[in-house]
């Protein structure tokens, strides 16, 4: 086992794929001589060349667009879409054209590819660096939509969502990139996409979240064993599809539920864990299920207490938790 | 670099066997699409979209491919040229009736929304110019591998409005991408005409301002279409980049079988259209080569009308997609 950080092990998850794969290229907005404006592909250029490390234009929807008729003609590309926030362009790309493609051919063509982009606030990005924007493509059967909060899972979500054979949004908090360090397996492994992971086990209170907030979260529940309250915390890693048995597993365990998400509650990935815990673990619920999220603003503003203001941190985590354990 | 406008000059240099093939292609491309018309009208098919007065561009175009080998992403009205490429009429009536033999999409896509894997004919939607993107993806996958496959698109001439037009071209020139775009101008996107969506005199234009070649040819000639589809191919699996082919044709039809052109058509520029009909002026310049003579053209037609009669029974004694397959293939791994 070897200590990575989470951007290192998105790196490296791209490098062993493309050595084992020359099928695998990788496309996108600085993505060549420069590794990357967050340096995710570093080094890439230099060991497979310019006909597999593609500087695009500055054209979100023909970075999805090729990237889509490079799959369809056999390749596995992975796009680079420098912000999450600069998705939307290719928005008619993945959700007319990439989810669809199977479905619309009877099984004739199929798009195996990934779109990679970073997400999230508490960087200082303001409002078109920071947007969590995950829950818009959660609603479009065809695509997978995978969210990795360890190096571990990182690499090895990367690792399966190339190897996927449809098209997987591959979502990475940005502020995860340098911030996050933890083991990461030697050798070649694979995490599966549509299984969550219990990151800590508990009886009390069932927390699902993703992403940075996992971090958060898992912060918040040590603070509370100390009082005696032992939180489940279930990492989703994969917001689309959802694991509902695990989620299902972990609510009827605990009979109490906080959803934890970095953006907005309306129509939000939480709304969807909400309503199978509502479904399929009424009878086991001992406490309203509780949600957190961010505020239903626009987007994160830039100066410093306004950011604070609107991101989730472990106090604000610690006090709902706190209040959810007192019910 | 200059937008190019080759002299047309039908049918002087092909061998009469080829300019035969060309004019039994068009019949049947018009006699398959005035059949899906017959079948609309009966209420047996709830939408058409016609390739009438595209057919000698889409032919002659086709006719420089390789099928199978190169990659196609067409628009709605490739009817002809997909015939071309090896589809066949019974292919586009089990589209058109929504069968689960339908090898474009089991009858689960709109009619003319074109796709065949066998063929490398991409599968499209509905939303237009997303599949200029497609083609130069395609084209650079085989650039990859180190194949001298070209990628075909095709457009209209509103659709060239669209974003993603821009970005595949640019993107293709850029890399210098095997990539032929043919913009087949009929004139009007539904009802708007192209003073309406380009301030430039013609489509083609536009290939000036992404450094590629930009050639204009009469789209009711399908010697001139395969002529410069013929060049514009050469250029490209000798790896000299894309091309912008404006094609100008006639579209013979209102938009779709849901439109009715009178408010902005007038019937003059209706019968003007008609008067040009690619493949009567072509019949009349094969029979005047003495290529064709009137018996000639009329079994070609029989013939076509015989082909098309079958795929009609065919199609029609074909089975409904069952309800329980609504769910297949969503993802591969299900």
């Amino acid at each position: 086992m070897a200590v990575r950080t989470y951007i290192e092990a998105i790196r490296e998850g791209m490098r062993d794929e493309m050595r084992r794969d020359p099928r695998v290229i990788v496309l996108g907005e600085d993505v060549g001589v420069k590794g990357g404006v967050f340096k995710a592909t570093e080094g890439l250029h230099a060991e497979f060349g310019e006909m597999r490390v593609i500087d695009t234009p500055l054209a979100e929807s023909a970075i999805v667009g090729v990237a889509i008729g490079a799959a369809i003609n056999g390749l596995r590309p992975i796009a680079e879409i420098q912000f999450q926030d600069f998705i939307l362009p290719a928005v008619d790309q993945i959700i007319s054209e990439a989810a669809k493609i199977r479905y619309r051919s009877n099984n004739g063509f199929s798009v195996p590819m990934v779109v990679r982009a970073p997400f999230g606030g508490g960087v200082h990005g303001a409002l078109y660096h920071s947007q969590s924007l995950e829950a818009m493509f959660c609603h479009i059967p065809g695509l997978k939509v995978v969210v990795p909060s360890t190096p571990q899972d990182a690499k090895g979500l990367l690792r399966a969502a190339i190897r996927d054979p449809d098209p997987v949004l591959f979502f990475e908090h940005k502020r995860c990139y340098r911030l996050i360090r933890g083991e990461v397996p030697d050798g070649e492994y694979t995490v599966p996409l549509g299984r969550a992971e219990v990151r800590r086990e508990g009886r009390d209170i069932a927390v699902f979240t993703y992403g940075l907030m996992t971090h958060f979260c898992l912060e918040a529940a040590e603070s509370l064993s100390r009082d005696g309250f032992a939180c489940e915390v279930v990492d989703l890693r994969s917001l689309r599809p959802l694991d509902r048995a695990t989620i299902v597993a972990s609510a009827r365990k605990c009979g109490k539920v906080l959803c934890v998400q970095e953006a907005n509650l309306a129509v939000s990935v939480m709304s969807e864990v909400a309503a199978i815990v509502a479904e399929d673990c009424f009878e086991y619920l001992d406490a309203p299920v509780r949600r957190l999220g961010g505020p239903e603003v626009p987007g994160v503003p830039f100066s410093p207490p306004l950011e604070e203001a609107y991101m989730l941190n472990t106090t604000k985590i610690e006090a709902a938790l706190r209040d959810l354990a007192a019910y | 670099m200059a937008v190019m406008r080759p002299e047309t000059s039908p049918g002087s240099d092909l061998d009469a066997e080829l300019l035969l093939t060309m004019y039994r292609h068009m019949v049947r491309a018009r006699v398959l699409d005035e059949r899906m018309w017959v079948l609309n009208r009966q209420g047996r098919a709830p939408f058409v979209i016609s390739c009438q007065g595209h057919e000698a561009a889409q032919v002659g175009m086709a006719m420089a491919l390789k099928p199978g080998y190169d990659w196609i992403a067409p628009y709605y009205r490739d009817l002809a040229l997909t015939l071309v490429l090896g589809m066949t009429p019974r292919d586009h009536l089990l589209a058109l009736l929504a069968r689960a033999a339908d090898p474009n999409s089991g009858g689960r896509q709109m009619p003319a929304h074109y796709g065949y894997r066998p063929l490398n004919i991409i599968t499209g939607g509905s939303p237009v110019a997303t599949q200029v993107l497609h083609a130069a993806g395609a084209a650079l996958a085989s650039r990859v591998r180190g194949e001298d496959a070209v990628a075909y698109t095709s457009l209209g001439e509103g659709s060239t409005s669209e974003g993603d037009f821009h970005e595949g071209l640019n993107f293709a020139a850029v890399h210098q991408l095997p990539l032929i775009c043919v913009v087949e101008n009929n004139g009007f996107a539904i009802s708007v005409p192209w003073s309406k969506q380009g301030h430039t005199k013609d489509v083609a234009d536009r290939a000036l301002g992404y450094g590629m070649p930009g050639v204009i040819v009469d789209g009711l000639d399908p010697v001139a279409s395969y002529h410069v589809m013929t060049e514009a191919v050469a250029r490209a699996r000798r790896g000299e980049g894309p091309t912008l082919i404006e094609a100008k044709v006639a579209r013979l039809t209102p938009h779709s079988s849901d439109d009715d052109d009178r408010p902005y058509k007038t019937r003059e520029a209706v019968a003007e259209e008609k008067a040009k009909d690619c493949v009567l002026r072509f019949r009349r310049i094969l029979e005047e080569r003495g290529v064709l003579s009137p018996g000639d053209a009329e079994e070609i037609r029989a013939q076509c009308m015989r082909e098309v009669d079958r795929a009609q029974e065919e199609a029609e004694n074909s089975p409904l997609p069952s309800p329980d397959s609504l769910h297949l293939h969503v993802y591969g791994d299900q």
